[in-house]
């Protein structure tokens, strides 16, 4: 990890990172494609107009959120109803506070005029693929803008071809599709691997996910298990001085 | 607030208090983190957080979806673990969970 205050750390754009970042995300657009066929499909289902639609991919951008407040969406709109699909929205979407909290090193130097509307387009993938880019020492901002613009771009076309066309797609199970994201995200875990300080805060952040799942309803399972994950790995002393060096 | 429509613009009021949450959020990490010093623990916690959100995410998906998906995962993280390629890597998985279904 480089020091977010060396030199060696200071962010940049350059094209190559441009690059580089479209490289890196290919392997999402499967899977996000697939999302936003299925929230576009959704969105015609309940009855949204088009207008709607637009609306809520670009100022809210948020899938996983976005399907769960759909399934709760009202007949006809009443504050009570508003007020639930925000807080519906505000705990689905509550992982993004930390993923925007381990930018902030990274993100700190720049003007307001980037970071805000780099944050106000992060995604988990995109997020993920900088984290591991940054972890192995990479300090180009362009693989960030990179992802975030593909992305941007790819699910509004995939939400808009889902709105329209959706019912035409047949059962993407089969292809194995629906599994994409998961995959891509699982695969992540190779090169974020430190050792096994990092495995065993991993293991602690995916049992407490699954008994969270186990006993409360809804999507708390992916927020609990990971801050208590980062806290096992906050705690844990880096690997060979443990119990020997107070931090 | 009752000045306003809503059975002409609820929708719309709806989307903004969904954006505006949304926003709040992905720019209040960012934010916090200017006016929390970032110590040596703190750091640690931020650097094991990407793998901490994957595996929170993922295991509960792979132990609701079965035997397929748990094959599937295991067999695209190996793939990776060899050949260090994302996009064969997630390639295979899907393959792998397309032929089980088949299969099963």
């Amino acid at each position: 990890m480089v020091e977010p205050s060396a030199p060696s750390g200071a962010p940049i754009w350059s094209r190559q990172g441009w690059r580089q970042g479209f490289k890196l995300g290919m392997p999402v657009l499967a899977g996000m494609s697939l999302f936003g066929v299925a929230v576009g499909t959704t969105s015609a289902r309940i009855g949204l107009d088009f207008v709607d639609v637009l609306l809520m991919n670009v100022f809210v951008y948020a899938g996983i959120a976005q399907m769960v407040a759909m399934e709760i969406w009202p007949q006809s709109m009443t504050w009570g109803a508003i007020a639930a699909l925000t807080l519906v929205v505000a705990v689905v979407n509550s992982r993004l506070l930390l993923m925007s909290a381990s930018l902030q090193p990274w993100f700190a130097p720049l003007p307001g005029w980037q970071v805000y509307p780099l944050l106000y387009y992060l995604t988990d993938p995109g997020w993920l693929i900088s984290m591991r880019y940054r972890g192995e020492g990479g300090r180009d901002l362009g693989v960030h803008g990179a992802t975030t613009v593909l992305f941007l771009l790819v699910w509004l076309v995939a939400v808009i071809g889902g709105y329209f066309l959706g019912s035409l797609i047949a059962n993407p199970q089969r292809y194995g599709l629906d599994l994409a994201m998961p995959v891509f995200f699982a695969v992540m875990l190779v090169p974020l691997w430190r050792g096994p300080r990092r495995g065993v805060a991993w293991v602690i952040a995916g049992a407490v996910a699954l008994a969270v799942q186990h006993f409360v309803p809804g999507w708390w399972f992916i927020v609990a298990g990971s801050i208590a994950g980062a806290i096992a790995g906050g705690f844990l002393e880096p690997d060979g001085t443990a119990a020997k060096k107070p931090s | 607030m009752s000045g306003i429509d809503l059975d002409r613009y609820g929708v719309w009021v709806a989307i903004a208090a969904m954006a505006a949450v949304t926003f709040l959020i992905r720019a209040g990490g960012f934010w916090l983190m200017e006016h929390v010093p970032l110590t040596p623990r703190l750091r640690r916690m931020l650097e094991v957080l990407p793998g901490a959100v994957v595996v929170a995410t993922v295991l509960p998906i792979v132990v609701r979806g079965g035997l397929a998906s748990g094959i599937a995962i295991a067999g695209a993280v190996l793939v990776m673990a060899l050949r260090r390629n994302d996009l064969l890597a997630v390639f295979c998985g899907l393959a792998i969970v397309a032929a089980l279904r088949a299969v099963l």
